[in-house]
């Protein structure tokens, strides 16, 4: 057993977190949130140049060939910097459903582009109805012709309002929830009939609601076989996933160092608060909530890139529950032990705060995964 | 043991309803219900109205201009009022210095500020916190010497909740350096257009302009804004901070805010059901709502043995931590019922007036900024810590 990295891993985190370290201080972030893009096109285009944008495609895309672990170590440095740019939903999740779904043409056409950087994709898979049900569908792709013709919403599309394709889920048949009936489709938001609401999230970054009116698209824009894509997208949402718990683990990672910090620095009736014994008690919880978070983040890395199972499903949705229990644990009990420094704009503490808080509204909360793991749950 | 409200007592309901149903400003009730952003004009219209009534200064002897309401009729005011979407009152001038003044000022004091605070001619904010001094409010620094007829103030005080409305701000200030820190505070009163006074803006993580640093060089305040004695202020900011605790409950505004919640889990869905037919949404409410009925007993209780002429001590304390932990649980439960929408942050739709499409809910908007501006609960009118060290040193003895 052994839980350490390798020389090629620990390079590629070593290499993101100066990257990090160097290009996202806290004031460079608030101004990136601040743009109409929301995030760094410079930083995003340094990802690429250093072919981190890569890392999890095979080596014929000029990739890197990651799996679980290449993943994790970059994704919880970009949690370390609270970056802003779509590294998970375009990557992670838009290359992921194309290189599982896509045909060679459809391959040749994006993926490239997307290891490259030079493409960001978006994935749509929420509507207003679905929760966080996946196969909660209820936008209409109906055949016409060659090519199909969608009606619906796609709701919180995180980076849709800059991505260049979008890559949506449709019904071709069958009801609301039903599992089969399910198809993906990749299209330009260009596209007449594709409105975007943009708005900027709580966390900072930016994101918008689609609305598909009477979209016509070419049958080249299905991407794998029509209503078979449930499989697809419940395999490329777990390692989006595990992307996430890395993520958040380097989030709370930070928010603990800087809620230590805190507590050593600031004094109160002539002594540090963390000579209080209920804020180091606090300190000790928030502690060992991250390492359960740090633990589950390595499992789910571990299954990844693994084949589907009902063990995979067990541990994604035990992670992605462990990952939100902690994060609101570890985002409340640190505003707190800041008391009224922790509730503030300037003070980038609150912000790391934020971000915990949202990851648990992404791919579904804890209760969510606490109720996939119970249907899930082995007799003995 | 009864547990009931009397003859009087539900005649007076009556009273309140009928008041709130004819007097209560649609708009206003809206954007309390909606926890839209009021304007400070929407506090002064409203205030205006309460004071016509002879209502808005509950804590007052009638003398003044107060009501003389009994402890329950008190709480009967505040469940209607929660219930109906009457704004928070602020309560710097009405609720806290003026008991003070009250109590502990000068004849002159009483006929100049009572009457403005009643007319809403002058709006007070509080300041006592400092960057240095927090829990250990003892330790403010903010200097006040004699000069003749005047004081020269000299420091900074923060997180000064809406001092950028105010026009007069009492504060606590250090008269002595040569004694104990609790015995060398003054209780000054201060007008906030005395040249020397910076009010700056602290932004919370919500994005709101809430709360305010207010920075003192070289402040002349004369020597009759002095309340009571010099070096006595801890005494009176005591007095004052139990009649700050006796309110931070909440129970009215938990109940306001668990029916606005258990609304929008009716509107709401999962698994192509009401939210709250889910079985694991609906106990998460239930919980809450049991924790609240529960917390709402222990409230009358303090009612009940104040109406039998008690005092409130540290009970009031242990009730605002279950307070405040039973709203902010509310709040959560309103930001998970939103699901994927607890993100967007649209802030247009926070405008009573918006009158584009809601992109989700038309009460979503608000819901995860108020969830993070509410861990505030927890923090002011003295930390849940320190107000669970308060309850074990003067309960229990330890
Ligand atoms: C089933 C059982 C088996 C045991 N087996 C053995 C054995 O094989 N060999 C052996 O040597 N001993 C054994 N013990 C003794 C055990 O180690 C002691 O019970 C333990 O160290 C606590 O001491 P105490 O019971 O005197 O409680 P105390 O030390 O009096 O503690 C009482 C309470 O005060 C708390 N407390 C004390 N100090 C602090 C502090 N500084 N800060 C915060 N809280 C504090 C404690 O956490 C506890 O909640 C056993 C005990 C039990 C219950
Ligand atoms: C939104 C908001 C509005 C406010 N409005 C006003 C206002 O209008 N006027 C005003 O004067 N003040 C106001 N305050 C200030 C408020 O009263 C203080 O924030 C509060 O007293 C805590 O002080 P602090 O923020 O300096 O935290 P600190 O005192 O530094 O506390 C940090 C942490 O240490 C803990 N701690 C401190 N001492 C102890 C101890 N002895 N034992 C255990 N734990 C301890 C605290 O509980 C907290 O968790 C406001 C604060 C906020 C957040």
């Amino acid at each position: 057993m052994d839980f350490r990295l390798n020389e090629e891993q620990q390079m590629l985190q070593d290499t993101v977190a100066r990257l990090v370290r160097g290009e996202y201080s806290f004031e460079k972030r608030l101004e990136f949130s601040e743009t109409d893009l929301g995030f760094s096109a410079d930083f995003w285009q340094q990802l690429s140049e250093l072919g981190l944008t890569a890392v999890p495609f095979s080596e014929e895309l000029g990739g890197f060939g990651g799996g679980g672990v290449e993943v994790q170590s970059l994704m919880a440095e970009l949690g370390r910097g609270l970056c802003l740019e779509p590294y998970m939903q375009s990557v992670i999740l838009g290359g992921g459903l194309i290189d599982q779904a896509g045909n060679d043409n459809q391959k040749e056409n994006w993926l490239a582009g997307i290891a490259s950087g030079e493409l960001k994709a978006a994935v749509g898979l929420q509507e207003p109805q679905s929760f966080y049900d996946l196969n909660n569908v209820e936008t209409r792709a109906e055949k016409k012709g060659e090519g199909y013709v969608l009606n619906g919403r796609k709701a919180v599309v995180i980076g849709g309002h800059c991505a260049d394709l979008i890559v949506v889920s449709a019904r071709t048949s069958g009801d609301t929830r039903d599992t089969d009936g399910i198809s993906l489709f990749a299209l330009s938001p260009d596209t007449a009939g594709v409105e975007r609401r943009t708005y900027p999230t709580i966390d900072g970054a930016k994101g918008c609601d689609i609305t598909l009116n009477n979209v016509q698209v070419g049958a080249d824009a299905l991407l794998g076989e029509e209503g078979n894509a449930a499989d697809v997208i419940e395999y490329q949402a777990g390692r989006a996933i595990a992307a996430l718990c890395a993520e958040a683990v380097g989030v709370m990672e930070m928010a603990n160092e800087l809620t230590l910090d805190y507590l050593k620095q600031r004094k109160q009736f002539g002594v540090p608060i963390g000579k209080f014994q209920v804020l180091q008690h606090r300190m000790v919880d928030m502690m060992s909530e991250l390492e359960q978070a740090r633990s589950m983040a390595i499992l789910s890395a571990s299954v990844a890139d693994s084949e589907q199972s009902d063990e995979r499903r067990r541990v994604l949705a035990a992670a992605k529950n462990v990952i939100g229990r902690a994060g609101q644990f570890i985002s409340e009990s640190g505003i707190q032990s800041h008391g009224g420094i922790g509730m503030t704009w300037e003070y980038n503490f609150a912000h790391y705060a934020k971000r915990l808080i949202a990851i648990n509204h992404q791919l579904g909360d804890d209760d969510f995964h606490l109720e996939r793991y119970a249907s899930l749950l082995q007799a003995s | 043991m009864n547990m009931n409200y009397t003859a009087e007592e539900l005649a007076f309901r009556d009273e309140v309803r009928a008041f709130l149903d004819e007097k209560l400003p649609a708009d206003i009730a809206a954007k309390v219900k909606g926890f839209r952003r009021l304007s400070k004009e929407d506090h002064q219209r409203w205030q205006k109205i309460l004071s016509e009534q002879g209502w808005y200064a509950t804590h007052w002897p009638e003398e003044y201009g107060g009501v003389k309401w009994t402890p329950v009729q008190k709480h009967i005011w505040d469940e209607e009022s929660c219930r109906y979407g009457v704004p928070r009152s602020i309560p710097f001038g009405v609720n806290m210095v003026a008991p003070v003044i009250i109590k502990f000022g000068n004849e002159e004091q009483k006929q100049k500020y009572l009457p403005r605070i009643l007319s809403g001619e002058d709006w007070w904010c509080q300041g006592y916190s400092e960057p240095g001094a927090g829990s250990d409010l003892a330790s403010l620094k903010t200097r006040a010497v004699r000069d003749g007829d005047h004081y020269i103030v000299n420091g900074q005080k923060t997180w000064t909740t809406l001092g950028q409305h105010a026009n007069m701000i009492f504060c606590l200030v250090r008269t002595n350096t040569e004694v104990k820190n609790q015995e060398g505070i003054s209780f000054l009163l201060i007008d906030m257009d005395t040249p020397g006074i910076t009010v700056r803006p602290i932004i919370t993580l919500d994005g709101e302009h809430e709360v305010n640093e207010v920075f003192f060089e070289d402040v002349k305040v004369p020597v009759e804004n002095l309340v009571g004695e010099e070096d006595k202020g801890w005494t009176y900011a005591k007095y004052l901070l139990t009649y700050e605790r006796t309110g931070l409950a909440g129970i009215g505004m938990s109940k306001a805010a668990l029916s606005h919640l258990k609304q929008l889990a009716s509107r709401r869905l999962k698994n192509g059901k009401p939210l709250i037919e889910d079985p694991t949404f609906s106990q998460r409410i239930a919980r809450v709502e049991i924790d609240l009925t529960a917390a709402g007993i222990s409230n009358l209780r303090i009612i009940a043995s104040v109406e039998g002429g008690g005092v409130p001590g540290a009970e009031s304390s242990m009730l605002k931590v279950k307070g405040t932990e039973i709203r902010q649980a509310i709040n959560d439960l309103a930001r998970r019922a939103i699901g994927p929408y607890a993100l967007p942050f649209v802030e247009e739709e926070l405008d009573l007036n918006y009158e584009g499409e809601f992109l989700s809910d038309e009460n979503a908007a608000p819901l995860s900024a108020q969830y993070f501006n509410n861990r505030k609960l927890s923090i002011f009118g003295g930390s849940n810590e320190i107000q669970k060290n308060i309850v074990s040193k003067m309960i229990l003895g330890l």
